[in-house]
């Protein structure tokens, strides 16, 4: 039998995934394991599917995906910490025919930014939320951060997260999820091919409202951060699934288009 | 010249922005200057130019708003009055190490804290010399008339997008508040997306295939170094912008430096000095950055004294010590709080402070 050389399979007809092109030919600095590699991965191939690389501005925060700016091939802008809504708000408004989206994680997104994402949503700024939430804050060095579970240790709760000293785990997506302004709130995560497909139904529904301008949407991605957790990779994923899907269950927490289409058409009519 | 019109100087602002083709407001409310925005909203520019003039949650957003308006080439601006201005100094920075250009105007009131709603002149030092952390610059601009107001808009967004550097108009709650005539500017149409992408040589986050990045963060400490180089360099081109007005300074002996509301002051205690036969001019510096130093250090050595008027605690008197390079006595007067001083008591100071003070 003759040899099959690797040059006789790769061709066109036998790809049966590839790269998204809107991915840069970069290293990225995310630990291995990290969720913000698969995210990312979603985001461009939502981008490239949809055909709009260049009509797409990104917002990026402070914190490990601070440098999202690196990997993606579209224009961006690298926001102060936690301000990525307010940024975001006046790049659609002054320009309403692009696709905007930010890209937080829980430190930039529900503590020093709690007020930016709450108002922005609140406006229905036609854009895109994405909130990539592990519970803690990486790039520091692993603190604790306002989705930081109970009994949780961190940098500074070297003895676990105390309700009495640090207060609770703050649900920030629930609280998104009563504003008026937004459209499609929802909790995903991407830790089997099934949940990283669900994802990118759910980033690609949430640019397709956008292009409609039905309002915000958020799409939280609960995520794992081994290095910070100071666990495996595989660890993580499991303590994830045991403990962080408890507290932050998956599905979509409101889809005001689907649910009740007439209704929502009729309420934006009454709003105006 | 324009049409010309009886308005506040706050009201003038709201006014020439539309006129000069601005792209974005983003502001939140504060006294002494709510009337910019209430302006603009009773005006309704987005029927008229489509300008996008939004009421923010915080300071803190309306210049973060700034921010990605400015990162797109747009012609965006916010408002505020001190207490806001300090809450902004972190978007500044950022605006300054991203090298955007914008316009952020300070109708100043008294501090510190919440201090008072009245004028003052004590943010000169926040607004010069920075304000926000790191090594930085915005361009100042100090009216002292409601013509200014208007005219420093165009002039205000000219410099801002000609050294890609937020440009700050440092007004006070007098001028904010205060009525007179004013011939406003025509109007310019706002710039297209064309335009802009021309205008601004490509670097503007307006979606591209460019991948354009608007950032002012840099881990390698060799390449931020040739940044902070760059800002520098940046900053030494400027000191060519540098304005002033000299009045009555020809063949004076006695010189005032004030700027803004307390310039004002200063031409009536001239003609009150000039009575007394004590030959008095004023130096008005127009941009507070770039500090115009060589003009003053021209003028001013020529003088017996100077006296910086000031509407705060003695903040411009350093600058102009460093002008004239201790040449010749350098003294401070003002008044705190929100007072505004009086012609006499600038005279009086003038005569026991430089005069009288040998």
């Amino acid at each position: 039998m003759a040899e099959i050389e690797l040059k006789d399979i790769i061709k066109e007809e036998n790809i049966v995934y590839k790269k998204s092109n809107i991915i840069l030919d970069r290293t990225m600095h995310y630990c291995p394991g990290c969720s913000h590699g698969v995210t990312h991965k979603l985001v461009a191939e939502v981008i490239e599917d949809m055909g709009i690389q260049d009509q797409t501005i990104g917002v990026s925060p402070v914190g490990c995906s601070v440098f999202a700016y690196n990997y993606l091939d579209i224009d961006w802008q690298e926001a102060a910490h936690g301000r990525a809504p307010a940024v975001a708000t006046a790049i659609k408004r002054l320009l309403p025919d692009k696709y905007v989206f930010t890209y937080q994680g829980d430190g930039d997104l529900a503590s020093i930014g709690a007020a930016e994402i709450l108002h922005a949503c609140n406006r229905g700024e036609h854009i895109v939320c994405i909130f990539v939430n592990n519970a803690i804050y990486g790039m520091t060095g692993g603190q604790m951060a306002p989705t930081t579970l109970v009994g949780m240790k961190t940098a500074t709760t070297p003895y676990g997260r105390d309700i009495d000293r640090n207060g609770y785990p703050l649900k920030i997506t629930e609280l998104i999820a009563q504003l008026p302004g937004t459209c499609y709130v929802t909790r995903q995560s991407v830790d089997t091919a099934a949940a990283v497909r669900k994802t990118k139904k759910a980033i690609r529904k949430a640019f397709e409202n956008q292009r409609d301008k039905k309002g915000t949407s958020f799409i939280e991605v609960v995520s794992t951060c081994n290095s910070g957790w100071k666990v495996d990779p595989v660890k993580a994923n499991q303590w994830m699934r045991d403990h962080m899907f408890k507290f932050y269950p998956l599905g979509d927490m409101k889809d005001a288009t689907r649910d009740n289409p007439a209704d929502y058409e009729q309420y934006i009519k009454e709003e105006k | 010249m324009g049409e010309l019109r009886l308005m506040k100087g706050n009201e003038v602002l709201a006014e020439a922005a539309i006129r000069a083709g601005v792209d974005g407001y983003f502001g939140y409310p504060i006294t002494p200057q709510s009337e910019v925005m209430e302006t603009l909203m009773l005006r309704k520019p987005w029927e008229e130019t489509g300008m996008v003039v939004l009421q923010a949650e915080s300071e803190v957003a309306s210049i973060n708003m700034v921010y990605g308006g400015a990162a797109c080439g747009k012609k965006v601006m916010t408002s505020s009055s001190s207490p806001g201005y300090s809450l902004m100094q972190e978007g500044i920075s950022y605006l300054a190490g991203a090298e955007l250009p914008c316009v952020i105007i300070n109708v100043s009131r008294g501090g510190p804290g919440l201090g008072t709603i009245q004028p003052s002149q004590a943010d000169y030092f926040q607004v010069t010399k920075g304000g926000g952390h790191g090594d930085y610059h915005v361009i100042a601009l100090a009216p002292n008339s409601v013509q200014e107001m208007s005219d420093f808009m165009t002039l205000a967004f000219d410099l801002a997008f000609k050294y890609r550097c937020p440009a700050v108009i440092l007004s006070d709650g007098a001028i904010g508040q205060m009525m007179e005539k004013v011939y406003l500017s025509d109007f310019v149409p706002r710039r297209t997306e064309e335009q802009i992408r021309k205008d601004c040589g490509e670097w503007c986050t307006l979606g591209s295939k460019r991948h354009n990045v608007i950032t002012s963060l840099e881990l390698d400490s060799v390449v931020m170094e040739q940044r902070n180089i760059a800002l520098m360099k940046k900053y030494a081109e400027m000191q060519k912008e540098a304005r002033y007005e000299a009045y009555m300074t020809d063949d004076a002996d006695y010189l005032f430096v004030a700027f803004g509301t307390a310039s004002r002051i200063c031409k009536k205690s001239i003609e009150m000095a000039r009575e007394k036969g004590i030959k008095a001019g004023l130096f008005r510096p127009i941009t507070l950055y770039p500090f115009p130093t060589k003009a003053l250090y021209e003028i001013g050595t020529k003088m017996k004294g100077i006296l910086s008027v000031e509407m705060n605690a003695g903040q411009m008197v350093e600058d102009v010590k460093l002008a004239v390079e201790c040449k010749v006595p350098v003294e401070w007067a003002g008044r705190n709080g929100g007072i505004i001083p009086s012609p006499d008591e600038v005279l009086e100071a003038l005569e026991t402070k430089i005069i009288g003070g040998k």
